[in-house]
């Protein structure tokens, strides 16, 4: 049995533990708020883009010198998983269900014969996959000890992307993610990036059906070829940027529990202290009174 | 007083502005070009150059953007600009760190068409300098 002492040690622990998840809370909740402003500001311009390429991409539909992003190579031999996960861990089951979910997409991809690379985005996604699938990591990119990602930040993972896409390395680039919903539910998802997949367009706003009387400058061609690359370069800005506000959410539903568990064991702690602490007044207690009566 | 319509100009970061506007100039890779009300729909990629819009009320908007393109359609007129920052805020530094940039660009270009398209974007860089330099 574990003394008074000892007990009140253990208490004591505990107690800063407790400070230290509290406080972990704290900051992620303020960050949450930043990183969900963020992760909202940036809808406007992903949605018009994908608007505006859709209305494009229709245009193509079917045609022979549709650009290659958006048709494909016309194989599906070569799998590339752009993995983005956070450059930290205390965040309860973020990063190991971007990175579950990437693994299963892999097994897949391998049981069907098809050969995947993998690009990991934030250092706890390279430290899961690393074992087991280590062989098919061909990239890691950090971004560490960035207070806010800026578009420019991402440019880079954007450019790397489309370089090994011109240079015939894969075929087909998923991109995974956790997409926030709220502060406790974050859903890890999986996204074809290139060929670029449209929405069906029914909903054209207003019914301005008069889209296909677009003037273009320069060409509809060279649009659509500047256009492409820069998509997906938004599309990984948006979902590094999901995932900066998932990753804060996922954070503050842990230290919610941990700090609650926390309080559960002192309150435990506490009671068992109290306990042997009157056991031992007792027996003190009979031993004077034994050694009265024993005179 | 001319008809408005609605105008948003949107950077990756966030939207700057979304305002009703009367008239709107736009550095588009062909030439800078206007934009009134009922305009027929265009869609066009821009250069580095700045964005000028005239909003209802008669105040003025001025942005320096860099890459991105306007699509004007029947419901209104979007540019979407890959960096945008207020004329108000753009300081010569800021304007001799993208020359310096786009200086390597022409350095580092692969073949003859990027370079051309890199040189392009330093002449009008320079020319913007200039213009700052001047006001």
């Amino acid at each position: 049995m574990a003394s008074l002492k000892d007990l009140k040690n253990r208490i004591a622990s505990v107690k800063a533990t407790q400070k230290i998840t509290k406080a972990m809370k704290m900051v992620a909740a303020a960050k949450l708020r930043r990183a969900q402003d963020a992760a909202e500001a940036s809808r406007p311009y992903a949605e018009r883009m994908g608007t505006v390429l859709g209305n494009l991409a229709a245009g193509f539909e079917g045609r022979d010198d549709a650009p290659k992003l958006m048709t494909g190579t016309g194989q599906d031999q070569i799998h590339l998983l752009l993995v983005c996960t956070a450059e930290r861990g205390l965040c309860g089951g973020f990063n190991s269900s971007i990175a579950r979910l990437a693994r299963e997409h892999a097994d897949r991809l391998l049981s069907e014969g098809k050969t995947i690379k993998i690009v990991t985005v934030g250092k706890k996604g390279h430290d899961a996959l690393k074992r087991g699938y280590g062989q098919y990591i061909v990239e890691n990119i950090e971004l560490r000890g960035l207070k806010s990602v800026e578009f420019s930040d991402t440019k880079h993972i954007g450019d790397l992307v489309m370089e090994m896409f011109q240079e015939e390395k894969y075929d087909i680039c998923t991109l995974f993610y956790a997409q926030f919903q709220s502060v406790i539910s974050q859903v890890p998802t999986a996204r074809q990036l290139i060929p670029a997949q449209f929405e069906a367009k029914d909903e054209a706003q207003d019914g301005s059906t008069e889209d296909a009387l677009y003037e273009y400058e320069p060409g509809e061609q060279e649009i659509l070829e500047t256009l492409l690359p820069r998509n997906v370069a938004i599309q990984i800005y948006s979902a590094i940027l999901e995932n900066g506000a998932s990753e804060q959410g996922a954070r503050m539903a842990a230290m919610d529990s941990a700090t609650r568990n926390a309080g559960e064991m002192i309150d435990k702690l506490t009671t068992t202290y109290n306990r042997q602490r009157q056991a031992q007044i007792t027996t003190e207690l009979i031993e004077i009174i034994a050694g009265a009566e024993a005179l | 007083m001319a008809e408005a319509f609605q105008f948003e100009l949107v950077s990756p970061e966030r939207l700057l502005l979304s305002a009703k506007v009367t008239d709107v100039t736009v550095p588009g890779s062909e030439g800078e070009f206007g934009v009134g009300a009922g305009h027929s729909p265009l869609l066009s990629t821009m250069r580095p150059g700045v964005v000028k819009a005239l909003s209802e009320d008669g105040s003025r908007h001025e942005y320096f953007v860099r890459g991105g393109f306007a699509d004007v359609s029947v419901s209104g007129m979007t540019v979407l600009a890959e960096q945008a920052i207020p004329m108000a805020d753009l300081n010569a530094g800021y304007i001799a760190q993208q020359i310096q940039d786009a200086s390597e660009d022409v350095a580092d270009a692969k073949d003859e068409d990027a370079r051309q398209a890199a040189r392009l974007v330093l002449s009008r860089l320079q020319e913007l300098q200039a213009a700052i330099k001047a006001s």
